[in-house]
């Protein structure tokens, strides 16, 4: 560790302004302040600094997305062999290892592409590499499907990077969650590779699927009217999806953890799942014969993304509502559009992604309307106590 | 009308080094002196030269667009030094006491029986004027201004800081003289905030003066909190506020006839080898207090004042004209190898992302690292836990970094100085100089809307 910390010590003044390797400042500066925290104390303003940092924060969220990910790992084995009919023979680890295999890769093409235009734009804009892609760089393979190419996992990620954030000025600047955009771009640019009911089972090497196996994810199944889903598998998370969706358990550990230490926000969560709840009661209400529509209402909370869009991808702080009254506004809101989008239109079969990518939209006029709520309380006490 | 206030939001953060109830004369400091820079927004005017005699209550200095606010010595002496800055901006004016405890004398009376004018006159020409500070902005009070109402916070909830019921036991009669000086300058009413605590104590029992009790975590003590409970600031409006460190000076001023400035400080942090209370004066030189009462274990940080809006100093500067404390922390300046991914037993943080979260009762150790890189506002919901007011604080910081001084004005910044958002500066996990932005904006505010 010590002669680390010297290196880097002895390294700095060369990738200093005006020295020869300036243009690996900020690569410098991200692994020296990924391996030692800085001495730097307090010039001006509070003598003393919370321990939390940026890389505290993301670590932790990145914690809490590793039960998921690790389950996503076997289930990417486990549907693998059970399309083989093979599930009684296949063991506990050689299921996980084959989803490791398989998912290991589109981390790796992720990481790599998303954190090399991070620190290029970085070292462009002088400032420090921002923590917020470790999180965005294990988000987006858990919301694939495990047969997406890697290249097309590199170009979204890439899309998303560029698009999505550089452009607006970096992290804390994005208008909409990066995962969901790397998605979204996927969607509407290979849109066979996200849809259908073959991309979600990791099929190479496999001639001829087991007898009545169909590799449909239950939603999809639901959307056509079969809605005889195992709910403790969907619970277990052993159903087709994408990688990091389908175990609801998994989702709630690390839900836990966010809302343990604070990092996630619970009104989000609690306020999304409430919103899909009510959406799915009206449907109940009005739906005759429709037998997707008659889908007992908290049966959704265990198919498709909704968990995993509410505890993960509506609770990003940057393009959420700011406000804790815009937090509820804007989470119910996911959860009703949500399930509408999910039910009623047939062209896309699951709705978390839209309805979260457009309240992302909406969340600054949300925002407005509560700051302009306080101002006016405010203004109405100067007046009462004039 | 008494009334009780209770908030949830706030931090105690928990330091290691607090005072005990033990009181000792600090060892006899060598100079003294006055600060200009301890007065925000202050530009001064010298009254005096080198080398020339003062007695306690000469004035040193003016301001220079209130000629009439004077800043007086502490003592009576020799003005040994002038010490100047950078572009001969005067930073201290060094007094050597001669131990004859001259003074000016001013006319012992009953404040009761003064006139609003008299009483200005006799606060001005002592230099215990500059001891009133004005909301907003939290500048000087400017005495031809009538406020609205006085604030006094009797009791400080800042970390370490001291016990007001312990180093004012002694002064309850100069409290109340200068309380009955102050009703006088408002037309409004005196109000004085204690806590539950002091139910029974010398401030309970104060007269001529509204009491509330405000209950909560820090900054529950600031006078700020106060003001937005009761008598919330908006345009237009002025209210001064006094610390009742002040208010002693000015019962003892018309009660003795003199400018009697001495004062009990506390000496805490983790640093020091026994944190207690001492008797100095303000202005005090430091050096001889400081020399041999820290561990000198670690590389040490002086701070004059608390650790969240203290004013950093080295072992032989001078107590700030308004700190009641003086605090030693470890500077902290070292790498610490992957200390990010820790389980973090030992590190105290407002989050629950630390080992710490499960040991409440336990005090900690903070040093003046600041534990990690600057960035753009990411979390959100952050700030507002520490902050018992209506307010949006980023909104209205990014209302201050965008320079919109409408928006300003409506989210509040009137109701706020420093004070009130230090926690959010410690808290922050983007590191945003809260204080500093801050007090940009008040800026902005005071040379545009004045």
């Amino acid at each position: 560790m010590k002669a680390l910390k010297n290196f880097f010590e002895k390294t700095k003044p060369y990738v200093e302004k005006g020295g020869r390797y300036h243009w690996l400042h900020s690569t410098h500066d991200a692994f020296f302040t990924f391996l030692f925290v800085p001495k730097n104390t307090s010039k001006s303003g509070t003598h003393i600094h919370d321990y939390i940092d940026m890389k505290r924060t993301m670590s932790i969220v990145v914690l809490s997305l590793v039960p998921a990910l690790l389950f996503g790992m076997y289930n990417v084995g486990y549907q693998h062999f059970g399309a083989l009919g093979q599930t009684d023979t296949a063991g506990f680890t050689e299921m996980f290892l084959f989803g490791l295999m398989k998912v290991l890769p589109i981390i790796i093409v992720t990481y790599v592409v998303g954190l090399g235009i991070e620190f290029i734009f970085a070292q462009f804009r002088g400032h420090d590499v921002n923590e917020g892609f470790l999180v965005t760089g294990i988000l987006i393979p858990m919301v694939m499907p495990v047969t997406t190419p890697l290249w097309m996992i590199a170009v979204s990620t890439a899309f998303s990077v560029i698009f999505c954030k550089e452009v607006f000025g970096g992290t804390g600047m994005n208008v909409w969650n990066p995962a969901l955009v790397a998605r979204a771009f996927l969607f509407f640019a290979y849109p066979a590779q996200i849809s259908g009911d073959t991309v979600w089972i990791s099929a190479s090497g496999i001639g001829k699927m087991a007898d009545g196996f169909t590799g449909a994810t239950p939603m999809a199944k639901a959307a056509m009217g079969d809605t005889s889903f195992d709910l403790w598998n969907a619970f277990i998370g052993l159903i087709p999806g994408s990688i990091g969706e389908t175990s609801k358990l998994a989702i709630l550990i690390g839900a836990f953890i966010l809302i343990i230490t604070g990092i996630g926000s619970w009104r989000i969560m609690v306020s999304t799942l409430l919103g899909a709840l009510f959406m799915g009661l009206l449907l109940n209400t009005v739906a005759g014969d429709n037998s997707y529509m008659a889908l007992p209402f908290w049966h959704h909370l265990f198919i498709g993304g909704l968990m995993f869009g509410a505890v993960f991808m509506a609770t990003d702080p940057v393009s959420a509502a700011q406000t804790a009254k815009g937090k509820w506004i804007y989470g119910f809101l996911i959860g009703v559009l949500a399930i509408m989008i999910r039910v009623i239109n047939p062209a896309y079969p699951e709705g978390v992604m839209m309805a979260i990518l457009l309240m992302n939209t909406f969340a600054p006029l949300i925002d407005y309307f509560v700051v302009q709520g306080n101002i006016k309380r405010r203004l109405k006490r100067a007046n009462v106590k004039a | 009308m008494s009334k009780h206030f209770k908030f949830k939001r706030g931090l105690d953060i928990r330091l290691k080094g607090a005072a005990e109830a033990v009181l000792k004369d600090a060892p006899v400091s060598g100079t003294v002196a006055l600060k200009p820079t301890d007065f925000f927004g202050l530009v001064p005017k010298l009254s005096v030269k080198a080398d020339a005699q003062v007695k306690a209550g000469d004035a040193l200095f003016f301001d220079k667009y209130h000629p009439e606010i004077l800043f007086t010595s502490p003592v009576s002496g020799t003005v040994k030094a002038i010490n100047r800055g950078e572009r001969r901006k005067i930073l201290e004016i060094v007094i050597e006491p001669n131990g004859k405890n001259e003074f000016r004398a001013f006319p012992v009376v009953d404040p009761l029986t003064q006139s609003r004018e008299e009483i200005i006159r006799l606060l001005l020409e002592s230099g215990i004027w500059p001891n009133i500070i004005q909301r907003p902005y939290g500048i000087l009070a400017n005495p031809s201004i009538t406020p609205k109402h006085i604030f006094i916070s009797g009791f400080d909830s800042a970390p370490l800081a001291p016990d007001y019921e312990f180093i004012f036991k002694n002064d309850q009669a100069a409290l109340q003289t200068g309380i009955n000086a102050l009703s006088k300058l408002t037309d409004g009413s005196v109000y004085l905030g204690i806590s539950p605590k002091q139910a029974n104590g010398i401030f309970a029992s104060l007269k001529n003066v509204t009491v509330n009790t405000f209950e909560g975590p820090h900054p529950a003590g600031n006078v700020g909190v106060h003001i937005h409970h009761v008598s919330p600031l908006f345009k237009g409006d002025t209210i001064w506020t006094v610390s009742p460190q002040a208010v002693v000076f000015i019962g003892r001023l018309f009660k003795e006839g003199k400018l009697n400035v001495t004062k009990i400080i506390t000496l805490a942090g983790s640093e020091v080898k026994k944190p207690q209370y001492y008797k100095t004066i303000v202005g005090a030189e430091l050096t001889n207090l400081l020399s041999n009462t820290t561990k000198k274990e670690t590389h040490e940080r002086y701070i004059s004042g608390n650790v969240l809006t203290g004013t950093k100093i080295d072992p032989d500067d001078y107590l700030g004209f308004f700190d009641q404390m003086i605090t030693v922390i470890p500077e902290g300046d070292e790498y610490e190898p992957l200390g990010w991914a820790l389980p973090g037993k030992d590190k105290f943080s407002a989050s629950k992302t630390f080992l710490s979260a499960l040991f409440p009762q336990k005090e900690y150790v903070l040093t003046a690292n600041i534990h990690g890189g600057e960035r753009a506002f990411v979390l959100t919901g952050q700030y507002e836990q520490f902050l018992p007011m209506d307010l949006l604080p980023v909104y209205l910081l990014k209302a201050v970094l965008t320079n919109d001084i409408d928006r300003m004005e409506q989210l509040g910044i009137y109701e706020v100085i420093e004070e009130d958002l230090a926690l959010c500066e410690f808290a922050d996990t983007s590191k945003i100089k809260v204080q500093e932005i801050l007090r940009e904006g008040l800026n902005i505010m005071m040379k545009e809307v004045g």
